[in-house]
């Protein structure tokens, strides 16, 4: 049987603040951003480093909410169904972790963006933000590309990620996101 | 010509365009999922404006938080006011607030100074 103690003690052990599995809707986005606002303002970091962790929370979250092309295949329900995971560490080290289903065919895009954005310095990520905001077309949706230099540059780390083969159609797509001060 | 309030929400901006002083102000946190849903009645405002705009149009932005997607509207009210400053039509302004530990946000004014051709001024709210 699932060990509901073992699995409360894997969260208390991950310094788990919050992790969510299911459909993101903009009213559970508008819940989970109040929500951890209040925690974040209990813990009681510096400001600075506050605003940063819920800027990159509100692209994550909003990525999750606009780029999910996954109906959920393991239930086989007709939902978007997504993963967030937010923890802190002692060291006031965050970690925010995305998961979601996409088409396999646009898994070559997601990479070659993020290793591309993965190797540029501040200064030439700064660059590349203000030239993509300014030549872009409006995408109607998120940033269209927009989101994931903002997230680098205001998390300050690498951008981790993974792909997970689910079968022909669909890949499982993580982010691991770092913000320290 | 009509005045534009727009009370203030978790997710939206207060907005106020007045368009016989020619002050505009955008403040508060603007996360909305749909931003250009938000901001259209703002682009049709200044639209308006533009047609008879006054001498002097200040625009005042002091964001909290801003997403990307909010990010491509605010640079689209900035060129409509830069179109009306280049030619002529009205001296512009953009006064950008940033609270004194927000370097992001001072930064995100830069980004956009980069691109507008309007004056702008940073001003730094003290806590």
């Amino acid at each position: 049987m699932f060990d509901i103690y073992d699995f409360y003690e894997k969260m208390e052990d991950g310094k788990i603040m919050l992790s969510f599995k299911g459909e993101i809707t903009s009213e559970l986005l508008t819940s989970i951003l109040r929500i951890l606002e209040t925690k974040l303002e209990h813990i009681g970091d510096e400001p600075k480093l506050r605003k940063k962790v819920y800027n990159v929370l509100v692209e994550c979250l909003q990525n999750l909410y606009h780029h999910n092309d996954g109906v959920n295949i393991l239930t086989n329900e007709d939902h978007k169904s997504a993963l967030f995971l937010i923890g802190r560490n002692d060291q006031s080290n965050y970690k925010i972790i995305t998961g979601n289903y996409i088409l396999k065919k646009n898994v070559e895009g997601f990479k070659e963006k993020i290793d591309k954005i993965n190797e540029l310095s501040k200064e030439e990520l700064k660059e590349y933000y203000i030239s993509t905001l300014s030549n872009e077309e409006y995408s109607g949706k998120g940033g269209g590309g927009l989101g994931m230099i903002d997230i680098a540059r205001k998390s300050g780390h690498k951008i981790g990620y993974t792909f997970n083969d689910v079968d022909d159609q669909f890949s499982f797509f993580s982010l691991m996101i770092t913000v320290t001060i | 010509m009509q005045e534009i309030n727009i009370p203030i929400t978790p997710k939206t901006p207060l907005v106020k365009l007045n368009a016989d002083t020619g002050q505009l102000e955008l403040k508060g946190r603007s996360i909305p999922e749909n931003s250009i849903e938000f901001y259209s009645p703002v682009f049709q405002w200044i639209d308006d404006y533009s047609m008879q705009p006054k001498p002097a149009t200040e625009l005042h932005i002091q964001l909290e938080y801003f997403n990307t997607s909010s990010s491509k509207c605010v640079l689209d009210i900035l060129k409509k006011l830069q179109t009306l400053h280049q030619n002529n039509r009205t001296v512009a302004k953009v006064l950008w607030y940033y609270e004194e530990d927000d370097e992001d946000m001072l930064e995100a004014g830069e980004d956009y100074q980069a691109i507008i051709r309007v004056p702008f001024e940073m001003i730094k709210i003290e806590e």
